[in-house]
């Protein structure tokens, strides 16, 4: 099969003027008969399709679904500094349709091919006596012809597959915090609208975790250590690196300590707050940019007045005052669990109180 | 089979094929029990499809989350403000109690109460249409209450009509960052700012009633935004009275700094016209003009007001009981009562001593006195009442400063025209 299969569709190319619902079903029809040779898991029929499935194990994404045990072609990768959603544990996962490959384009992003999955289960250890993870829910997103779209799905008691929950939903689930404290929440699974909230940049769908930079380290494959972008390129899943992964853009790792309190900082505030206060991002009507890349300290929040914070201001003057974190707004938000206050908005019920108090250091260590 | 009737099969068949979903009025099915309301709501919401009528029954409905919608073309119908009510009294999640991010959008006949944070917000929105809506917290002024009502931002053509916002800590009906924007026959009561238009562009403001909040209405512009250089803006014919509910926004937004009882407040617009307005009974002031009054790093942040009109408003008694330290240093300078038309003066430093470019300085026409005294000017001189207090003087005339403020243009939103 070509190495440029999409490209040589014209309808999938997205370069033409959008074909009517049939006429894709058409297609992608012949596609999945050419596909039919191949030794494929992964349904990319039911991944294309307009509708999202009913069932998570209707993608064929996973040889074992209830133990989290990829597909062929499936990889699974993490993260540097990840994003903070309630003390869950994450898997990630990526599928790209074969013989297609995703395009280096500098330290964010790499252009994902038609057909790409982004899979993402969140779970917490199982506080029953039992080993294991109790998976909480998997959202895909999947790179469509008219763009990416979001799916959540929500795990079943009996932990045999998940079910598609468009409107959201409400998970009662006891959480374990990174020390060990456990909390009893109402996790969050956010709708489909809530997934654009985030993954919205000027109005359109896009992942926000897979960035060059964050995927710069090693990961425990099954056949020994090895860094990320390596395996992507020897796999033929990553195309164009410039370089070797040592010498390309390398995000800090929030918790690692060699690193400086203002590294890691900025490292969590890009990953946690970035997708929406970034100039593409819903968050820009504030003026305030908490970017890996942002270099003005006024659009990062120092000595910046609130726009329209509401309650969320707290009664404070500026977002960030340097060397007093208790007087910054942006703490504050952090550290409410209040909706009308709180930040992100979406996301998370608890406190993160290591990421408060990595916070909380940097702005206590912020010269005027 | 003549030519036209193969063309017409054709054409069906095309249609057919392309599997346009048809545009539908869908009556929701909620209930008022449970979460039913809130999973029927906000899938409805997704499931849309452009040019769909979704029909809201008439009850009062608790929601848990907050409410969202994406879909272009979608109309949210309930039965009538006091028909029709969304509770977020029980909120656990979600910034705001609704968030349109869609364009060609019509909210029309509902009520949304008690929102955590703000009670409907659009972002980015294109032709945003607000009818017959009323948002409110229902414990009178709080601090506690969310910021905003009617709040669509880095939207364009915005139309808000026959709305009623009470008790937002904030404002009432807010339009940030926004452009083409009407607000008419609407009423805003019980909050901080009753109407604010900042950081907008083309805006018409007419026949509203803005009462018992803490200002009136607020044209302001803000730096360190996308949008600023917020200019072309007209307020008239609006009642501004009796606003006179103490301040109760939390500190640090700028709406804090609004002393109680301002009717009408100008901050740092460009091209502003205030005509027409009965304005009255705020013990402030009845129109206030001012710099931004902070300073600021944003270079390109123009902070003076410029090119503003100020005529034929029917001018009662204000200016009574000024309020804050706005309104101690307004009366420590001008005394007590304060004139019903203040303006603080501040100009940049060359047009200090040249005055300002043609059309660009602060107009005041004639405007009627309706509680028997003339009506009252004053010019604050605050720049030198601060820095050379032996070269400070007020001024009791209105400016001559050269050239005539800008005409400007009836606004029109595109959804008026189709």
């Amino acid at each position: 099969m070509s190495a440029r299969l999409f490209s040589g569709i014209p309808c999938l190319s997205g370069g033409m003027p959008s074909l009517s619902g049939r006429m894709k079903s058409m297609v992608l029809a012949i596609l999945a008969l050419l596909w039919a040779g191949q030794a494929e898991a992964v349904n990319l029929e039911v991944a294309m399709a307009e509708k999202p499935a009913a069932l998570l194990s209707d993608y064929g994404l996973f040889d074992d679904l209830g133990a989290q045990v990829p597909a062929d072609g499936v990889v699974p990768y993490d993260l540097i500094t990840p994003l903070f959603t309630d003390y869950a544990t994450k898997r990630r996962f990526v599928f790209l349709p074969e013989g297609t490959v995703a395009d280096y384009q500098g330290a964010g992003l790499p252009a994902f091919p038609l057909g790409s999955i982004l899979v993402k289960t969140f779970a917490y250890p199982r506080v029953d006596g039992n080993e294991g993870l109790r998976l909480v829910e998997t959202r895909l997103l999947i790179h469509q012809q008219s763009g990416w779209v979001a799916y959540p799905y929500v795990w079943n008691e009996d932990q045999t597959d998940a079910v598609l929950k468009r409107a959201g939903a409400r998970v009662s689930v006891t959480a374990t915090r990174d020390n060990g404290r456990l909390e009893d929440i109402r996790y969050v699974v956010p709708n489909v609208n809530q997934c654009k909230g985030c993954h919205v940049s000027d109005d359109r769908l896009t992942p926000i975790g897979p960035k060059v930079r964050n995927l710069n380290h090693d990961f425990p494959y099954e056949t020994g250590a090895e860094n990320q972008l390596a395996h992507w390129a020897r796999l033929g899943l990553l195309d164009g690196l410039p370089a070797a992964p040592d010498r390309l853009p390398r995000m800090v790792d929030w918790q690692e300590a060699a690193s400086s309190v203002e590294a890691r900082a900025r490292a969590y505030l890009d990953v946690n707050c970035a997708h929406c206060h970034v100039a593409s991002g819903p968050g820009k009507t504030s003026g305030l940019f908490l970017t890996w890349e942002e270099t003005d300290r006024t659009r990062l929040g120092v000595e910046k007045r609130p726009i329209a914070a509401g309650r969320g201001s707290g009664g404070l003057a500026y977002d960030i005052q340097p060397g007093e974190p208790e007087a910054s707004i942006l703490l504050f938000r952090m550290e409410s669990v209040d909706p009308g206050i709180m930040m992100p908005e979406t996301g998370r019920t608890l406190v993160h109180e290591e990421g408060v108090r990595l916070i909380r250091t940097w702005i206590a260590g912020l010269e005027e | 089979m003549g030519w036209s009737r193969y063309v017409v099969a054709v054409g069906a068949t095309l249609f057919t094929l392309s599997g346009a979903a048809q545009a539908a009025t869908v009556e929701l099915p909620m209930t008022r029990e449970g979460a039913d309301a809130q999973e029927v709501l906000q899938l409805a919401l997704i499931d849309a499809t452009p040019g769909d009528t979704l029909v809201m029954p008439a009850g009062r409905f608790a929601l848990t989350d907050g409410l969202s919608l994406d879909i272009d073309g979608v109309t949210l119908r309930g039965q009538g403000p006091d028909k029709t009510i969304l509770s977020f009294r029980g909120q656990a999640a979600g910034g705001e109690g609704l968030l349109v991010t869609s364009d060609k959008i019509v909210l029309e006949g509902f009520a949304v109460e008690d929102v955590k944070g703000d009670a409907i917000k659009a972002n980015g929105s294109d032709e945003i249409t607000f009818r017959n809506i009323r948002v409110e917290w229902t414990d009178g002024p709080a601090a506690t209450n969310g910021a905003y009502g009617l709040y669509p931002v880095s939207s364009t053509h915005v139309l808000i009509e026959n709305c009623v916002a009470i008790g937002a800590s904030d404002a009432g009906i807010y339009v940030g960052q926004s452009q083409h924007i009407i607000v008419r026959n609407s009423r805003a009561e019980m909050n901080v700012a009753g109407i604010e238009i900042e950081n907008s562009y083309y805006a018409d403001v007419y026949d509203n009633v803005a009462t018992h909040n803490t200002g009136g209405i607020l044209v302001f512009d803000l730096p360190g935004l996308p949008q600023q250089g917020g200019h072309s803006v007209r307020v008239f014919n609006n009642q501004a009275i009796n606003n006179d509910t103490p301040n109760f926004a939390p500190e640090g937004n700028i709406v804090a700094d609004v002393p109680m009882g301002t009717g009408v407040m100008i901050m740092a617009n460009r091209d502003v016209e205030i005509f027409g307005n009965e304005i009255d009974g705020n013990a402030t002031t009845g129109i206030l003009v001012v710099a931004y009054p902070y300073d600021t790093d944003d270079a390109a942040y123009q902070p003076f007001p410029a090119g503003i009109s100020i005529h034929d408003n029917k001018i009662g008694r204000n200016g009574f009981a000024p309020d804050n330290e706005i309104g101690e240093l307004i009366a420590e300078v001008a005394g007590t009562p304060i004139p019903d038309i203040v303006w603080d003066g501040r100009l940049p430093w060359w047009e200090t001593f040249f005055g300002p470019a043609q059309g660009d300085g602060i107009y005041v026409g004639a405007n009627s006195a309706t509680d028997g005294e003339a009506v009252g000017f004053i010019n604050l001189d605050v720049t030198f009442w601060y820095a050379a207090r032996w070269l400070h003087s007020v001024d009791r005339e209105p400016p001559a400063h050269a050239g005539e403020p800008a005409k400007l243009a009836t606004v029109s939103v595109s959804q008026e025209a189709r």
